[in-house]
């Protein structure tokens, strides 16, 4: 028993300094990076480099651009999270439902966008969203609505890359709930049946109660990275038109990749970082607050 | 292109290198000289290469090749890392920012040596392009071999700074317009005021071309073209704080603006016409504004019918025939490099006007020196021919590192004084607080030279 902590220390040792090299410092390097003005001329020459104390953090807040791009951020999150999660515990209990035919085929064809690559569906997308010669207006044309111009006005471009980004990842979740569902023991079902409830009821009473941790695990999963939001809008619109659709990472992208305010770009980061912290915190506790209440 | 295939892009254009200079990778082995160059240009420079291989035997070179969405970072990383090559082929407006990181040597000296270049026959805004401020380097870090001539005066022509490119090919923008549509209308001369513009213009529409004039909002080159056409420069006290309030920028951004407000021009995105040629053939819009590689892409591809109704035209200015952007790419020797008196001697040769014609047949790029636009085939090309008359009048932007942002910032504030109607005031007023924030470093590290001039 005495040399078990020796013993212990080998073990993780590779994985600790792993983690310490390729993840501790990279972000404690970033941390640093944004208390300075890092920037091009830094590059050049480190006497041109200010310690800038959080001078970075409020300029970032005081940046019209970041508060619309926060904005843009939550709209997207907001909206998509929910018709995410929404859409794949639909097609799940649809899948799972006994009077379903051809599983395996639907459960492939759904879940396929999500190994797709996605620059390449974002292109195929962009074609079926132009607007004189896009299927989706010459569908809706048919109907006699639009023509919509999808990603070329400031105020549909945002609802387009949701609808894309819903499209894309809706079945990895629907893939998580489907094995969720069928772990849920079916004399649940036979004994809501026995009592008299309706299919409606026995998904209210019987199957969303029995996913709470499994929808508190997809909600927390989601989010995270919903508030990521890049490579939709980089390969889609570029944060056009008028800056629409540029997200907290895409901006954070474009200070520090583009125009080399590595500084800023990190205090960019940062910030999402807390607020992505507040945000899952706060879902975790509504999650636990429900299970005591569910318990109790 | 994914990333793999980029890379195997560019082990096929350093072997194919390695084949034409034969002498890099085999007898003299790392001591080749190492040149960068990008996109098109990369491909098909070594084939201008195997003379040179002829006429300077001890020079090998290797050309490697970097696609150009990955070039900017590629220059910098290497910077970073030390591992900066000796030539590279560098977007002009690229010249100051790596003219500020101190990693390009100064050209003046050297070429005093080298008779054949001749600032004088170089179009003047293009040659101007290449100059920074002698107060913007940051640094000196150097190597290897010195100048032959300790750095002798500055030409005549070549005053306004240091010069730290030799242009390699440029670029400028002028109008391209369908002569048929523009007939029909009753135009039967291209206007080079603006007022004859916008009543041409005015003229196509009556005669059922309903937004003749076709101006992206996410490209900054029209409007820059505009602005530059006036006197006032873009940014004022030594690029230390945005004109854009002055006279001319006004002038321009409300010519722009006025362009949708009449409906002249649509308010679309490039990304939205789905093939440009496609539609410019079909007549959707009559005229736009673009380079000198659509001279080469319309040809390809509008059918056989339309193949004399279309031409080119200087830009119109305010009053009288019009200024535009001076752009392209010119070729730069590194300071880190231990053989620049090599590297020279390359830049030397890739600058002779029948090399650069042998260039120019490549690749479709337009020469920059009027030695060889004299000679056929492009002294009797019609089309091109608007392109020299247009360079004789290309302005270059502002040599600051941070304009490249600030054109771009200037497009945005443009496209979005459009889409909200903003007044010119409204939008001039953003756009300098913006600029003058984006140049706030700069203002900072230029009153720091100034007060310790060490």
């Amino acid at each position: 028993m005495k040399r078990a902590p020796w013993a212990a220390w080998v073990l993780v040792g590779p994985a600790v300094t792993v983690i310490a090299l390729f993840f501790a410092l990279p972000v404690l390097a970033g941390l640093a990076l944004s208390f300075t003005d890092f920037d091009l001329y830094a590059l050049a020459d480190l006497r041109n480099l200010r310690f800038a104390g959080l001078d970075n953090y409020v300029h970032v807040l005081g940046l019209p651009l970041f508060w619309k791009a926060l904005g843009n951020t939550l709209y997207f999150v907001v909206v998509g999270v929910p018709l995410s999660i929404a859409l794949s515990l639909a097609t799940a209990v649809l899948l799972q439902s006994p009077l379903a035919r051809f599983k395996p085929l639907f459960r492939t064809a759904m879940f396929a966008p999500v190994v797709t690559t996605l620059v390449a569906v974002a292109v195929i997308w962009r074609y079926l969203l132009h607007v004189r010669y896009g299927l989706v207006n010459e569908a809706l044309g048919a109907l006699g609505l639009g023509p919509f111009d999808w990603l070329g006005d400031p105020a549909w471009a945002m609802p387009s890359i949701i609808l894309f980004a819903v499209w894309k990842g809706f079945g990895a979740n629907m893939i998580i709930f489907v094995a969720a569902l069928q772990a849920i023991p079916d004399d649940l079902y036979e004994a809501a049946r026995l009592d008299g409830a309706t299919r409606w009821q026995q998904f209210a009473y019987v199957t969303l109660p029995m996913l709470r941790p499994t929808l508190l695990l997809v909600s927390v999963l989601t989010m995270a990275g919903y508030f990521q939001l890049f490579a939709e809008p980089y390969v889609m619109t570029q944060g056009g038109p008028l800056q629409s659709t540029v997200s907290v990472l895409y901006l954070m992208y474009e200070e520090g990749f583009r125009w080399w305010n590595l500084g800023t770009a990190s205090a960019v980061a940062f910030l999402l970082f807390v607020l992505m912290i507040a945000v899952t915190q706060g879902l975790m506790r509504l999650g636990r607050r429900g299970e005591e209440a569910a318990a109790g | 292109m994914n990333a793999a295939g980029t890379r195997r892009a560019v082990l096929r254009g350093a072997a194919g290198a390695c084949t034409v200079a034969l002498a890099a990778c085999t007898r003299r082995g790392d001591r080749a000289l190492r040149f960068w160059a990008m996109g098109r240009e990369g491909e098909v420079v070594g084939e201008l290469l195997a003379d040179f291989a002829r006429e300077q035997p001890g020079i090998a070179v290797r050309v490697e090749q970097l696609p150009w969405t990955a070039a900017h970072e590629k220059l910098l990383t290497a910077f970073a890392g030390n591992a900066t090559p000796d030539v590279a082929q560098l977007g002009n407006t690229w010249i100051a920012e790596l003219a500020a990181l101190g990693a390009l040597e100064p050209l003046q000296p050297w070429l005093e040596a080298e008779r054949t270049i001749d600032a004088a026959d170089y179009f003047d805004g293009i040659w101007r392009t290449n100059q920074v401020d002698a107060a913007q380097s940051t640094t000196s870090r150097s190597s290897g071999d010195t100048p032959p001539s300790g750095g002798g005066p500055a030409r005549s022509g070549s005053s306004g700074g240091i010069l730290y490119g030799l242009p390699w090919y440029v670029d400028t923008r002028l109008l391209f317009y369908r002569r048929d549509l523009f007939e029909r209308a009753g135009v039967r001369t291209m206007p080079d005021t603006w007022a004859g513009l916008v009543s041409a213009l005015d003229a196509l529409q009556r005669a059922g071309t309903p937004h003749p004039l076709l101006l992206p909002v996410n490209e900054f080159e029209p409007l820059l073209a505009f602005a530059l056409q006036g006197d006032e420069p873009l940014l004022r006290d030594g690029g230390r704080f945005g004109n854009f309030r002055g006279a001319s920028f006004r002038r321009a951004l409300g010519f722009y603006m006025a362009r949708f407000a009449s409906g002249h021009a649509p308010s679309i995105s490039a990304g939205e016409i789905a093939n440009l040629w496609q539609e410019f053939g079909r007549g959707t819009f009559a005229a736009y504004i673009s380079g000198p590689w659509n001279i080469g892409e319309l040809d390809r591809r509008l059918p056989a019918s339309l193949r004399d109704s279309w031409a080119t035209a200087p830009l119109p200015g305010p009053n009288g025939p019009g200024a535009s952007t001076a752009g392209g790419s010119s070729l730069v020797v590194f300071k880190q490099s231990r053989r620049r008196a090599d590297a020279v001697r390359l830049l030397a040769y890739l600058s002779r006007p029948d090399v650069q014609l042998r260039f120019h047949a490549l690749t479709g790029d337009l020469p920059p020196r009027r030695s060889a636009w004299s000679r056929a085939p492009l002294a009797g090309d019609l089309r091109a021919r608007a392109f020299a008359t247009q360079l004789e009048r290309a302005k270059p932007s502002p040599a600051v590192p941070e304009w490249e942002r600030i054109a771009q910032e200037m497009q945005l504030v443009a496209s979005r004084a459009v889409h909200d109607r903003w007044s010119i005031e409204q939008a001039t007023d953003v756009l300098d607080a913006r600029v003058d924030g984006f140049l706030a470093k700069r203002r900072w590290m230029l009153e720091r030279a100034a007060r310790s001039p060490a």
